[in-house]
């Protein structure tokens, strides 16, 4: 076993087309395991779950694009070497911080300041909620993978608290649909499509980040930081500031992901709004090296994944866990590959002791 | 007497005749045809090479020649691709330490692998098995005749963590005699020690060879191969060059074989002229966090136009100094000032990197921690520029024309090996490392220059090459400090030599008239000399 040089790049999208084709031979295994179906029909129906028809097709970029943007939001902690686990508290306090403006003031402003509100509101939560653990890092050296983490459970205290103010109807333990009839405060249509706007908020911010890290002051700084500590210090980098700056972007970000699940897609805020998206982004990050395009796609097959999985449960009566199966046994072939993008396995002739 | 080999060709078509000593039992160790391919570079090509029993062998060759990676073959840490080695006449596999071991082969590593905590018998005996319960009085007093046999110095009782760094090595030393070596290597065993302490390292190396012992010695340094072996081997870029007697070698030769040209290894030095005061430190002291005083009380000047070496055992606060001076290192007390050229003294201790930057002063630092410190491995070369100078130019867009026009420069004059730009800095060799952050150093013409180990690990040119564009940094007035381990390098190329020891200035001779010896007794602390210029009576 040899570590290698380099790669090809015809080499690295070889060993990961293998590794999603093994990974659907398996899931087509297990698949047939469970449902006793022609393994081809079942991903005939994952495809019709996911972009079977116009309304599911939107739902599934929908869905794209918030995960993208999660992962984007990640992208410049981890740069950074900032293990920020807490994007699913950022997303969570994104939310409570929109679905408070929809409730309060849903029914008396104009839709776009309403929009313009939403989203500062979300960005500022996440903000703050991302800066609590980068200043304890930076100050006393904290772990900031614990503390992150940490901070997702009182996020999501924080969330049930608000439920009992907002519970709708009262004692449901829910909030039900915030503003169903009036619509007050949803993200409104553009040119006839309910859900345009979030792909457009989504894609300006992929842009701005993409250019930010790769041609900005601030980005090389992040870079240098994330390489080495010591360098950015030699280099006569402001260590700390550049870890608050960072995790403030990173914050506000996930946060904003949070505005547009209640604003623009679920409309309503509950514990699992954020669905373990933040952890999912992290793979699609991660997988991707950063690289804005690949997150695109790992995020599309993620998603294409969930969304058809959501179809197979009631056309074929699976449990909903079986998407989640399905999903691990992709990312579980995807990861593996990394391993041989990595190192090159050779056979040696075995040679006798003669000692 | 025949031996027979499973499954192997034979390259030496070398017939045994009956009642006839074969040569190879007269070797202690051989190696035919050894290879060793790391990735695309080929550390180890083809080497035949030699040990005869009771002799001191020095395998000689550049940093990057291969010769560590080849007695890494025989202490079992690597396996060759091909050829096969011989200890004894026998062939063997060595497939690890173990192996190693059993065939009675020590090898002494540049990074000692003790454990400080436990006395020196308890790191000698560890590992081994014993049957009964070990008795530790009988282990020490082994221990103390097996050193006293061949002239070492050590207390079997003695916690590792008290020991200087030559008594470290004495003990891995004592340890692999004391487990049956009879070959015995040692990996630059020089590099850490005082001249008298090198010394003392011959006398009991040649007392190991009267005892039959067969020794190799693996050193990059001429004079020493010159003073203790017997036969001298040259590797040059992984492949076998030849082996001479040393009687009759000599540093030329020797240099021609290593380096495969001949090479005039001058340093040129000249004379300091209209020096200016530019650095003045004033009982600068630091602590480290166990409250330890890594500098205590350090005053020294240094002037434009000069070379000021600093010598002194490992950690004696050569690195402090440095980084108290870039702003990197808290000062606890004392102060560091700086006169520029234009007059009028300024106070930088306590400012941070960028402080002493925004005062205009143009500081340029060479770190020993290369791709630790002064550069970023994954990055390539462009955004390595980019450190120095990635501020400048309005707005919040970094400007990579600047520095990508400036890597290209470096890569042309000081002929850094590297397929491009592009190329991550962590792909290069440690030399063209080293020529790249020397380079960017430079390229700003610092008033005050530092560097630290500026040579470590590099072949003879490169070296050669980085003295010389010191010299000149310093005939363009820059000040310039250099820590270096090798004084012999130091007396050749400095104006003035700092000696460190714990922390304090052991003295401050000047170069053109001082010995290694008188250095050597400085970093240990023997003498106490103040200033340079007047020697007193040792």
């Amino acid at each position: 076993m040899k570590k290698r040089n380099g790669i090809s790049f015809g080499e690295n999208v070889l060993i990961h087309a293998i590794a999603v084709i093994l990974a659907l031979i398996v899931c087509a295994v297990v698949i047939v395991a469970l449902t006793h179906q022609n393994p081809l029909q079942v991903y005939a129906g994952f495809a019709n779950g996911a972009l079977g028809n116009p309304r599911r097709s939107w739902i599934t970029v929908r869905e794209t694009m918030i995960l993208l943007l999660i992962a984007v939001g990640l992208t410049p902690a981890f740069m950074m070497r900032f293990w920020n686990i807490g994007a699913e508290g950022q997303i969570l306090m994104g939310g409570v911080a929109t679905a408070a403006i929809m409730i309060y003031l849903g029914n008396s402003l104009p839709s776009g300041v309403l929009l313009i509100l939403m989203l500062l509101a979300s960005m500022a939560a996440g903000l703050i909620w991302g800066l609590i653990p980068a200043y304890f890092k930076a100050k006393y050296n904290t772990n900031e993978t614990l503390f992150t983490l940490m901070m997702n459970y009182v996020a999501m205290q924080i969330i049930t608290v608000c439920i009992c103010f907002w519970e709708n109807p009262t004692g449901s333990n829910t909030v039900g649909i915030i503003n169903q009839k009036t619509r007050g405060g949803w993200f409104p249509y553009l040119g006839g499509n309910e859900y345009i706007l979030n792909v457009i908020i989504v894609m300006i911010i992929t842009v701005i980040m993409y250019i930010y890290q790769r041609y900005s002051k601030q980005g090389y700084e992040i870079s240098v930081v994330g390489s080495s500590q010591n360098t950015a210090r030699y280099a006569g980098i402001n260590v700390k500031k550049v870890i608050l700056r960072t995790m403030m972007i990173s914050g506000a970000i996930c946060g904003l992901a949070g505005s547009l699940i209640v604003g623009g897609a679920s409309h309503t805020i509950s514990t699992s709004t954020a669905k373990g998206r933040g952890f999912t982004a992290i793979v699609v990050a991660w997988m991707a090296h950063f690289n804005p395009f690949v997150m695109i796609l790992i995020s599309f097959l993620l998603v294409f994944m969930q969304q058809g999985a959501i179809q197979i449960a009631t056309q074929f009566g699976l449990n909903e866990n079986a998407s989640d199966i399905i999903t691990g046994i992709i990312l579980f072939f995807l990861i593996g590959s990394e391993f041989f993008v990595n190192y090159k396995v050779e056979f040696t002739k075995g040679k006798k002791e003669a000692a | 007497m025949s031996v027979s080999f499973t499954g192997y060709t034979d390259r030496t078509k070398r017939k045994t005749v009956k009642g006839e000593n074969t040569l190879d039992e007269a070797y202690a160790i051989e190696f035919k045809g050894i290879s060793k391919s790391f990735g695309k570079i080929k550390a180890n090509d083809h080497i035949d090479l030699a040990l005869r029993k009771g002799e001191i062998l020095s395998i000689l060759g550049e940093n990057g020649s291969g010769k560590t990676t080849l007695m890494n073959m025989i202490a079992g840490i690597y396996f060759p691709d091909e050829g096969h080695i011989r200890v004894n006449g026998k062939e063997v596999m060595i497939r690890s330490p173990k192996d190693s071991f059993d065939l009675k082969i020590g090898m002494i590593h540049q990074h000692f692998k003790l454990i400080p905590i436990l006395t020196v018998a308890e790191n000698i005996v560890l590992g081994l098995k014993e049957k009964d319960a070990m008795d530790m009085k009988k282990i020490e007093a082994d221990v103390g005749a097996l050193a006293s046999r061949y002239g070492f110095e050590i207390n079997p009782s003695e916690k590792i963590y008290n020991l200087s760094v030559s008594q470290k090595q004495t003990v891995e030393i004592v340890k692999v005699l004391y487990r049956g070596a009879d070959l015995l290597i040692l990996d630059e065993p020089t590099a850490v020690l005082t001249p008298q302490e090198t010394e003392k390292l011959f006398e009991v190396m040649r007392n190991m060879r009267k005892d039959g012992k067969s020794l190799i010695i693996i050193t990059h340094k001429l004079n020493e191969v010159l003073e203790i072996s017997d036969r001298v081997s040259v590797l040059r870029k992984g492949k076998y060059i030849g082996t001479v007697d040393t009687k009759d070698a000599t540093v030329s030769s020797l240099t021609e074989m290593m380096v495969g040209e001949k090479v005039s290894l001058n340093i040129h030095r000249s004379d300091p002229v209209n020096t200016q005061e530019r650095l003045d430190l004033n009982q600068v002291t630091c602590r480290n966090g166990e409250g330890i005083a890594t500098l205590d009380h350090v005053s020294f000047t240094v002037s434009g136009g000069e070379i000021l070496g600093i010598a002194g055992i490992s950690g004696s606060g050569q690195k402090e100094v440095l980084e108290s001076i870039a702003g990197l290192q808290y000062i606890e007390s004392g102060e560091i000032h700086f006169t520029p050229p234009g007059g009028g003294k300024e106070k930088i201790s306590g400012l941070s990197v960028s402080q002493i930057r925004a005062l205009g002063i143009k500081l340029a630092f060479v770190p020993e921690d290369r791709l630790g410190m002064g550069l970023v491995s994954s990055m390539d070369m462009t955004d390595n520029m980019m450190l120095r100078s990635y501020w400048s130019g309005k707005g919040m867009n970094l400007d990579r024309k600047t520095p990508k026009e400036l890597a290209e420069k470096i890569i042309k004059e000081l002929e850094v090996v590297t397929p491009g730009v592009s190329t991550p800095i962590g792909r290069l060799s440690g030399g063209n490392v080293q020529k790249v952050l020397v380079g960017r150093e430079i390229a700003s013409n610092p008033v005050v220059l530092m560097v630290a180990y500026p040579v470590r690990g590099l072949d003879i040119n490169s070296s050669y090459l980085i003295y010389n564009l010191m010299s000149r940094q310093k005939e363009n007035g820059a000040a310039v400090i250099c820590v270096g381990e090798d004084l012999d390098v130091l007396l050749e190329l400095c104006d003035r030599i700092l000696v460190l020891h714990n922390g304090k200035v052991a003295g401050i001779v000047e170069a053109r008239t001082s010995t290694k010896e008188q250095l050597g007794l400085m970093m240990t602390g023997t003498v106490e000399k103040m200033m340079g210029g007047k020697e007193a009576a040792v």
